[in-house]
């Protein structure tokens, strides 16, 4: 037993003990922080290791192979050699995963994409958090006329498949850039995408939080403070917000995976990030036209999706049950 | 019963009205932009501007140019692409739709079945390592892009093992009609239903073996054991019944979601001339018209299906048909 | 119960379940008591004191991991306790069946009362669709549901509160058990419909010949219903015997106490009725003597060794040390019933 002189702990404390004794969260932390740490890395090797710029095309180039000059465009392994294919994985410093069909340099790709597919995911995430957020303790907190027309809204966005969604925004975004005001985005600009896929998954991030506003407006403790008239100011700072909270940060990894594979795919359908910028979308499409040929191209920043997403989901599941929170909405596709 | 069945027409329709006003307000009234270029295509001429300009009453009020797109969508049917020559969209749409429902149809019958088995089994082993491996499994399954999965199954099915015995039937990419060749409809779309079923096999799984876990701590399932019923028994008939509400609600959701659509990363990259594909074509091209039109349709799709679930909800849930709950 | 085999002897019964790691967690200790052909044994005690994790254990449904039993749980004869769970299954709901406190959530939303009783019947013999629910329908009739066939065809949520528990009765009573637990079963209810449902009870001897187990937190429940009682405290056993010397002249100072709280039927009501200090001491920090010590009023040194022994008083068994000292509690001034 605790002594009875110390204060049991706080819910956070207990959450954090929890997650810190859950091995596979912890190894989640770690795939992730190694992989936020590569991809921050991405000059250094580009200029130290790679030696190339993998924003030039590099069709005509050499690589030096064991002191042989070796061309990145080479003839096929077809009978008439008909045809050239970008140089494969060397296993060296240059081109160590091979090189892309304008002959640029994979690996150092990968890393600069990591870069734009991380920083877009988690950038996303926080602005869908803070939107959804918004509008769910609004709808949750104050409840009726206000609640049906946000419920409803978020019904109708939500009828609309994600992709699609995304696609009708982008096209409207990436083709011609945005003005508002004195303001104009162009459109390779990163916010773009951000922007698109931050609103997209406000529904599924503002269901749950709404839901758990107003599980908690009805809770005895608010109902007596209200009894007691504290005003509702008051009440949505002291009592409502600090439970959400959790229910908030359960979503966070789960909604950053999400942006992550969305990114990808708007990537992959060049309506992301747009060229000479890399993300591991933009990366697999380039690799699509040599999947046969050199498979690595788009199999190695699959991989790294993979990973990264994996690692998310398993850490959100690991918050979920440190902090026990019951309700998560499912997700979209 | 008729009332509960009248207020969900009811919504139906605002739901609809609710996304025609979206879908209008993205491609027309979005700041910045002339929709009229954007319905012209790249380069055209002063001569298409003016006639685009006038039938589409770019030079009248939003609530007028809302009405007439309305109309040449669903009434008239007339909405041509200015990009690809003159081509009427709606009947594209429309021929693009068996395909899509092909697809999704396939994958929906392999996701419902393998998910039912991994989530029961994982729940009823609760714990075990089978139950830890099978909730891995389904965690991994959610963490792949759909279109790589499809990347890796072109890869190896139609290059790397395609000499092999296994992969040795694959046909090459493309879709067959059913009334063409049932053998040679399957054997097409086989691949891509699995691809497009692993996503849900693992969100399925793990939803439902959630579900059961939950459930199992309820009184009834108590009471079932308490009669004497075998532990299968106990699980199947009164605690996965009482799940499969929340799962075919569920289901619902993300059918209507995938043939409105949403099954646009499968298609295109298993190349199958779907509703989605005509949306990516749409989009590279683009050409405005088209991809209005197929994601309006896609819209009604989703609502239509949406309220067919809603109406097998009640007959799954007795207290949803009382109106309660 | 003179002389005949009881039904059900339970000599001993133990449960503890696992906290951390190593240590075990002692919720039921050393709880002995019988219950005769016909008989209806009351089971009373405040939350907490272990009289459903009792239930649960005769029926073998207690479902926590590492969980150990020991002691002995003779049915019929027949030893329970280590019983496998498919040797378990044929016994329950045909030779012991249950019913529980909420009828609502006790029976499966999605199925009609019918089907669910019928699935009973049906687990347990060979008989058709049609037997079933014709053995249904009169079952539900016996049990005073108005309109047997119609109920049969409703939903759980369609069926008023009492309609329910008359129902799950029903079900319970439909394979003839010898023996029917009742956890709580009018807890739920209001005042009107326990009466009825007591009264059902009660009637289930006369007319099916059935033991009855009847836990319940009411002590005036008990003095209704029950032939004999037994009251646990913390998971260990107070005092047992029969209803009426028990509550004429209780032998242990809980239960003494218990019916102190209860209003009296007649005479003048108290202007404040007494209540029992303190509450009932969790799993983890019981005290090695007598469980109920530091909220007794006749507290001594002697109650803090171990738990004090069952000693027999009057007709009665009392795990107390009091009477052992010669300090028996007197007899009660105010009749109960």
């Amino acid at each position: 037993m605790r002594s009875s002189s110390s204060l049991p702990p706080g819910p956070w404390a207990v959450a954090i003990r929890a997650l810190a004794r859950d091995r596979a969260s912890l190894v989640s932390v770690g795939v992730l922080a190694l992989m936020v740490l590569a991809s921050l890395m991405a000059p250094l090797y580009a200029r130290y290791v790679s030696r190339t710029d993998p924003f030039l095309s590099n069709v005509a180039g050499q690589v030096q192979i064991d002191g042989r000059a070796v061309d990145i465009m080479q003839p096929n392994d077809n009978p008439l050699h008909l045809g050239l294919s970008p140089i494969g994985p060397t296993g060296r410093g240059a081109y160590l995963l091979g090189a892309d069909s304008q002959g640029r340099d994979v690996a150092a790709r990968l890393l600069y994409g990591g870069r734009n597919s991380l920083l877009i995911a988690s950038a996303a995430a926080l602005l869908c958090v803070v939107m959804a957020g918004v509008v769910g303790i609004v709808a949750g907190f104050f409840g009726g006329v206000v609640d049906a027309v946000l419920s409803r809204i978020m019904d109708i966005m939500w009828a609309v498949p994600v992709y699609l969604f995304a696609i009708s925004l982008s096209i409207v975004m990436v083709s011609q850039g945005l003005t508002i005001g004195p303001f104009t985005i162009t459109s390779d600009n990163l916010l773009i995408p951000i922007v698109i896929i931050a609103i997209v998954y406000v529904p599924y991030a503002a269901r749950p939080i709404r839901g758990r506003v107003m599980a908690l407006r009805n809770s005895e403790f608010v109902l007596a403070a209200r009894g007691l008239g504290v005003p509702s100011a008051r009440i949505l700072l002291r009592d409502i917000l600090p439970n959400v909270t959790g229910t908030i940060v359960v979503l966070a990894p789960l909604l950053t995976a999400l942006a992550l594979l969305t990114e990808s795919a708007l990537s992959f359908l060049s309506i992301g990030v747009q060229a000479p910028a890399a993300s591991w979308g933009t990366i697999i499409q380039d690799g699509e036209g040599l999947i046969y040929t050199r498979p690595l191209v788009a199999v190695a920043p699959g991989l790294a999706i993979v990973i990264v997403v994996l690692a998310l989901n398993v850490l959100g599941d690991g918050l979920r049950d440190a902090l026990d929170v019951r309700e998560t909405s499912r997700r979209g596709h | 019963m008729l009332m509960t069945i009248l207020r969900r027409l009811g919504q139906t329709l605002f739901v609809l009205t609710g996304i025609s006003v979206l879908v209008f307000g993205v491609f027309f009234a979005t700041p910045g932009a002339d929709p009229t270029a954007r319905i012209a295509g790249r380069n055209a001429s002063p001569q298409t501007m003016a006639q685009v300009r006038h039938e589409y009453g770019f030079d009248r009020p939003l609530p007028v140019q809302y009405a007439t797109m309305m109309k040449k969508l669903f009434v008239t049917r007339d909405l041509t692409s200015y990009v690809d020559r003159g081509e009427k969209v709606v009947p594209e749409v429309f021929k693009a739709a068996p395909v899509t429902l092909s697809l999704v149809t396939g994958a929906a019958i392999i996701w419902v079945v393998v998910s039912i088995t991994m989530g029961t089994l994982a729940a009823a082993l609760r714990g075990s390592w089978v139950d830890r491996g099978l909730m891995m499994l389904g965690l991994i399954g959610i963490s792949m892009p759909v279109f790589w999965v499809g990347q890796v199954a072109n890869l190896l099915s139609q290059s790397r093992y395609h000499d092999t015995i296994v992969f040795r039937w694959v046909p090459a990419l493309g879709y067959v009609p059913f009334t063409e060749s049932p053998w040679g409809w399957f054997k097409a779309l086989v691949l891509a239903w699995i691809t497009l079923a692993i996503l849900f096999i693992g969100l399925y799984s793990r939803v439902l073996r959630a579900d059961l876990i939950a459930v199992s701590g309820e009184d009834f399932m108590r009471t079932a054991r308490a009669k004497g019923l075998s532990p299968t028994r106990v699980l199947l008939r009164h605690g996965l019944r009482t799940s499969l509400v929340t799962f075919v609600s569920l289901f619902g959701m993300d059918f209507a979601q995938l043939v409105g659509g949403g099954a646009l990363l499968t298609e295109v990259v298993f190349g199958l001339q779907g509703v989605g594909r005509l949306t990516y074509q749409a989009l590279t091209n683009l050409d405005l018209p088209l991809i209005m039109a197929t994601v309006m349709y896609s819209a009604v799709f989703v609502v239509i299906a949406n309220a067919l679930v809603d109406m097998v909800y009640i007959v799954l849930d007795p207290r949803v048909r009382d109106g309660r709950a | 119960m003179t002389g005949v085999e009881p039904i059900l002897s339970v000599e001993g019964l133990s449960l503890a379940v696992p906290r951390g790691r190593t240590a075990m967690l002692p919720i039921l200790e050393n709880v002995s008591f019988s219950v005769g052909q016909g008989e209806i044994l009351g089971i009373v005690g405040e939350s907490g004191s272990g009289k459903s994790l009792t239930a649960l254990t005769i029926m073998g449904l207690i479902d926590i991991p590492g969980a150990r039993v020991t002691g002995s749980v003779r049915f019929r004869g027949r030893e329970l306790v280590g019983l496998s769970q498919r040797a378990f299954r044929p016994l329950r709901g045909r030779e012991i069946a249950m019913i529980f406190q909420d009828p609502m959530t006790a029976f499966t939303p999605v199925y009609t009362i019918g089907w669910q009783i019928d699935e009973q019947i049906r687990a347990h013999s060979r008989v058709s669709r049609a037997e079933a629910r014709a053995r249904t329908v009169r079952l539900l009739g016996d049990m005073g549901v108005p309109d047997p066939e119609r109920a049969a065809g409703r939903y759980p949520h369609q069926l008023s509160g009492g309609l329910r528990q008359r129902a799950m009765i029903a079900m319970a009573l439909s394979c003839n058990p010898s023996l029917l637990i009742a956890d709580e079963p009018t807890t739920a209810l209001d005042v009107t419909v326990q009466a009825q449902i007591l009264e059902l009870l009660r009637s289930l001897r006369r007319d099916y010949g059935s033991s009855v187990l009847l836990i319940t937190h009411d002590m005036g429940v008990v003095a209704q219903t029950c032939d004999s009682t037994l009251v646990l405290y913390a998971g260990n056993l107070a005092e047992r015997g029969p209803t009426e010397a028990l509550f004429a002249r209780p032998g242990h100072p809980y239960t003494a106490a218990l019916l102190d709280s209860i209003p009296p039927l007649h005479g003048v009501r108290p202007s404040r009725l007494p209540s029992i200090g303190g509450a009932p001491p969790s799993p983890a920090s019981r005290p090695p003597g007598c469980p109920f010590a530091p909220r007794c009023v006749h507290d001594h040194p002697a109650c803090h060794d171990s738990r004090p022994p069952v000693v027999r008083e009057g007709r009665q068994d009392v795990a107390c040390v009091l009477p052992g000292e010669g300090r028996s509690l007197p007899l009660r001034l105010r009749e109960a019933v």
